[in-house]
């Protein structure tokens, strides 16, 4: 069995890796359907793969549900151990299920929407590559290895939203978002330098078990001199800071909406449902130091709570189809990071799996509609598609009604459980913070419904706005478009009903993530009367205001869109000033234009012109030159050329040794001896 | 060689060749006077030689003078061909002309 | 005594002699005063029982060195006038680098390390028998016998040196260069030019060109 499993765990990231290889380095020699035939097989490979760890692992229970094995050693230096390894547990195997199941259909999408890019064969490679990095990420056993994954990502996620290198804007979201990224991976870099230094060990296994018996307690460190700081607190908020960066949160978000200018698929694939999860996957992973610092979790239930609220509402202006979605990612990135701040990372594990389908349907959904439309993505040219995509309406329909939380769509179970964490956390600690992130996720849910289905309506419903020689070419993309919206429809559907029991009160993640001591799932699972149950839970939440606030939402959609969309107009301009700000992101992006980017430019400036041209090229280059050109001036004076001068010279030096020689004895004289 | 010791034979050669240095200093445009020069350093050395060897009890010396004698001979020889083929060439062996070498 | 009389007056012409050479207007003169120099030289090297060398000295340098100084010096029939040139301003420089060597030289000599040898002359010399020629010969063919034929392949090397550099080619000679002759190509010797054939003049048939044939009838 643990050979097996050793082999499985290495096809898992490998067989990507070789798609994207192969695709990559022999593009043009295996065609464009040589290139997706081999990324799309590795990733079927991979995917099967997961299948059989998850059986083996989880259903099996080999060896307790925790499979661990190290592949290589990289170096040892004194007792730190640096190799790469796999751990496999509840946690990763649920992981490598969503990465490989929406990345395959994300691959097969693929094939169907970059159907005329040049750059076909390249596309695929990225997006295996993408897949072998994500792997890598979630099946680490030790930091070095998570952060290697980490970085590929976002290197990947680079050369993706860039793909379009001749588009000005593409260039633009692709180095906003690297940018990004190193801020938060700054921040994660020390959180593991942190963590090297205090546990001393990079490996999972030796700084939970240091976590476990020391608790970190006493151990400080000092950021601004005299001020002691909890080692642990700072070392969270470092890791959380890079989980911001990767899953866009406020105030690191900026980079996630621009980065729709990327290809669809791939907003699919990263942006909704891998690449942004990897800072609620990390968190998760790193609950059993997570739960050591009050602090630490409160703010992360700070800044996801101000994200699930504040970036839900920029959806409701926007009028790019993608653009939508992208802010419902970031809102419901800010449900995962409540959840995680509230203690009950299961919940925020298992709204990102279900996230992870629903959304990647949303995305592939309107990749579907964008290319019926000819790549027009501005929803007021759309309208009444119903008509013409009827599998794409009716799988939006699904995915729209799973993300605002329709009881017993998979949304419903994911998000429902968030609310009640945090409203259990708000009814114990009765601090301001868990009161906000209450209200944030309960106004979310309006607003999310609200965004969403303004979004549904103005595409699928209402007038047909397109210009006539678009809607004459309208009609459903192939199968494997289709196909993919389909097999993602179902998880989308059923996901929630089937694994909410198991996953959050079966005890599934009990050996890989720690509850904090006030464990806000079990306390749900009290006040229910003989046990969680699905059925009860489904028929509760159709009483609960989230209920009647998504209703509220669609309702108002329904109202603002089709029935007087005069009225959005005239509440546009009766709330001017709030509007503009929602247009403008807060302003986000020009203070940070102003002040990150314009103040680098400055700074860079100022280095150029005092360090480089005056110090550098003045100072050292030209300065050198001119100090030997001075020299040598000089000098040049003594080579006249003339072979009596060179044998003057000779001579004239051998008296001065022989001076030198006789020295002792011309003292001897002087001195009367 | 009674009465006289080793000291006035090397005092001698001392002279010989400061004197042949002086010569190199005052007569710096005539090449052959130059390479004359030279052989009088030579011949002051080769004293030195010889008187060591005498007074010293060994043989030894004079082999050094023979071998230098030898080495003179080749040098001044080539010295003189190549006097000759510079003159040929330039028409002068006044070494002030010789400015190739100035940059 | 007679010696040390001998000794001194012949260091006296030899030092005389010596700034003859190196001050003399001519430089003809110089030349003759520096063989005068080399003879007594000489004679100091056999005072002091170096025969062999005092008589290679004579031979090799008055008979064969000086002959070919003399020898440049008159077929090159230069113009002396101006290689005199700085001389008296040249003269104080030369003087105190001159007298400071001297004076440094002397300081060394004057110590007590260069006067011990005084007693202990060339002990073979009044062995009866005794041949300066074959006490060199006896070590140069035995102990330096390496760097004796060294010294021959420099001598060799300075005649083959001298010749190479002072020949003339002449003009008028004709001579063959065999390495030239053995690397040369076909491509040197003959030229295969491809050329349109003549256009033919219609009426006769010739290949002539229209000049050619008016130049006939003419």
């Amino acid at each position: 069995m643990q050979n097996t499993l050793i082999t499985l765990s290495l096809i898992i990231p490998l067989a990507p890796l070789a798609g994207a290889l192969l695709a990559g380095l022999f593009g043009k020699t295996i065609r464009r359907s040589g290139a997706h035939w081999v990324t799309i097989i590795g990733v079927a490979v991979s995917f099967i793969c997961s299948v059989l760890v998850f059986k083996y692992v989880i259903i099996d229970d080999f060896n307790g549900g925790k499979f661990t094995y190290v592949v290589y050693q990289w170096l040892q230096s004194d007792n730190f151990d640096f190799h790469i390894g796999f751990l496999i547990d509840g946690l990763t195997a649920v992981m490598l299920l969503v990465v490989t199941f929406v990345s395959l259909m994300v691959h097969i999408y693929t094939i169907g929407y970059m159907k005329d890019d040049p750059g076909y064969q390249r596309f695929f490679s990225y997006i295996a590559l993408f897949t072998f990095s994500m792997l890598m990420l979630v099946m680490a056993d030790n930091f070095l290895q998570l952060f290697f994954g980490w970085e590929a990502v976002g290197l990947v996620s680079y050369l993706l939203i860039g793909f379009w290198y001749k588009k000005e804007t593409a260039i633009f979201a692709n180095l906003k978002a690297f940018l990004v990224n190193r801020v938060g991976d700054f921040g994660f870099l020390l959180g593991i330098a942190g963590v090297l230094y205090f546990a001393d060990s990079l490996n999972y296994a030796e700084v939970f078990a240091h976590a476990e018996k020391t608790k970190f307690s006493g151990q400080v460190i000092q950021i601004i001199p005299g001020v002691d700081w909890s080692a642990i607190t700072v070392i969270c908020i470092l890791l959380f800071i890079g989980a911001m960066g990767k899953s866009a949160q406020v105030p690191l978000h900026v980079w996630l909406p621009d980065s729709m200018e990327g290809p669809t698929p791939i907003s699919a694939l990263i942006h909704a449902a891998t690449m942004v999860t990897a800072g609620i996957f990390m968190v998760s992973r790193m609950s059993p130091l997570f739960v050591l610092s009050e602090t630490a979790m409160t703010m992360v239930l700070l800044v996801g709570a101000i994200t699930a609220l504040f970036m839900g509402l920029l959806g409701l202006v926007q009028n790019d189809i993608k653009r939508v979605v992208a802010y419902s990612t970031l809102s419901q990135l800010g449900y995962m990071t409540v959840a995680l701040g509230t203690g009950a990372f299961a919940a925020g594990m298992f709204h990102l799996m279900t996230h992870a389908f629903f959304k990647a349907l949303l995305f592939l959904g309107a990749g579907s509609v964008i290319i019926a439309m000819h790549h027009q993505q501005d929803m007021r040219k759309m309208g009444n598609l119903k008509k013409y995509l009827p599998i794409t309406y009716w799988t939006a329909l699904i995915g729209s009604l799973a993300l605002i939380g329709f009881p017993g769509f998979s949304g419903f179970y994911s998000k429902d459980i968030i609310i009640e964490a945090t409203r259990a956390l708000a009814g114990h600690s009765q601090s301001g913070i868990a009161q906000f992130a209450y209200f944030s996720v309960l106004a979310g849910v309006l607003i999310t419904a609200l965004y969403t289905f303004r979004m549904f309506f103005m595409v699928f419903h209402g007038k047909e706005r397109m210009d006539d020689h678009t809607k004459s070419h309208l009609k459903e993309p192939g199968w494997v478009v289709t196909g993919p919206l389909i097999f993602l429809a179902i998880p989308s559907l059923l996901i929630g009903l089937v694994t909410i029991a198991p996953m959050l009160f079966g005890g599934y993640f009990s050996n890989s993530i720690q509850t904090p001591e006030y464990n806000v799932l079990g306390e749900i699972e009290k006040h229910m009367d003989g046990g969680f149950g699905v059925g009860a839970f489904t028929l509760h939440g159709l009483l609960q205001p989230p209920f009647i606030l998504a209703l509220t939402g669609i309702a108002l959609a329904w109202f603002f869109t089709l029935k007087r969309p005069d009225y959005a107009e005239s509440l546009k301009k009766g709330l001017k000033p709030l509007y503009l700000i929602l247009v403008n992101h807060y302003f986000f992006d020009r203070v940070y234009q102003a002040v990150f980017a314009g103040g680098a430019r400055k700074v860079g400036n100022i280095l150029w012109n005092v360090g480089d041209r005056k110090i550098i090229d003045g100072l050292v280059i030209n300065g050198s030159a001119r100090t030997i050109g001075l020299f040598s001036r000089v000098f040049r004076k003594l080579q006249t050329g003339y072979l009596f001068h060179y044998a003057m010279v000779m001579v004239l030096g051998l008296l001065g040794m022989l001076t030198w020689l006789v020295w002792p004895v011309v003292k001897g004289v002087f001195n009367g001896v | 060689m009674t009465g006289i010791g080793l000291q006035e034979c090397l005092f001698l050669a001392a002279l010989l060749f400061c004197i042949s240095i002086a010569g190199i200093f005052i007569n710096r445009k005539n090449l052959i006077v130059l390479l004359m020069c030279i052989e009088l350093m030579l011949l002051a050395i080769n004293l030195n030689f010889i008187a060591f060897s005498y007074f010293s009890a060994t043989i030894s010396g004079q082999i050094f003078v023979f071998f230098i004698l030898t080495v003179a001979a080749a040098e001044a020889a080539i010295g003189l061909a190549i006097l000759v083929t510079l003159y040929r060439n330039r028409q002068t062996i006044n070494v002030a002309d010789l400015d190739e070498m100035k940059g | 005594m007679f010696t040390q009389i001998l000794f001194y007056g012949y260091a006296a012409i030899l030092l005389i002699s010596a700034i003859l050479v190196v001050s003399a207007r001519n430089t003809i003169h110089s030349a003759l005063f520096l063989v005068l120099a080399f003879f007594t030289c000489a004679v100091i090297w056999i005072l002091l029982r170096a025969e062999f060398l005092a008589i290679v000295l004579v031979l090799v340098y008055v008979g064969a060195v000086m002959v070919l100084f003399l020898f440049v010096v008159m077929m090159l029939n230069v113009n002396l006038e101006p290689l005199r040139e700085g001389f008296v301003r040249n003269l104080p420089v030369g003087i105190l680098v001159a007298l400071i060597v001297a004076a440094e030289m002397f300081l060394v000599l004057s110590t007590k390390g260069f006067k011990l040898a005084e007693q202990s002359e060339l002990a073979l010399v009044d062995a009866t028998g005794y041949s300066n020629t074959k006490a060199i010969g006896a070590v140069l063919y035995t102990d330096y016998l390496y760097a004796f034929e060294i010294a021959a392949v420099v001598l060799v090397l300075a005649m083959v040196t001298a010749i190479v550099l002072t020949m003339k080619k002449s003009v008028n000679t004709k001579r063959q260069n065999p390495g030239h002759q053995v690397r040369v190509k076909r491509k040197d010797r003959i030229r295969l030019i491809k050329m349109d054939s003549e256009p033919v003049n219609r009426k006769t048939g010739d290949t002539k060109s229209d000049d050619a044939e008016k130049g006939d009838v003419k």
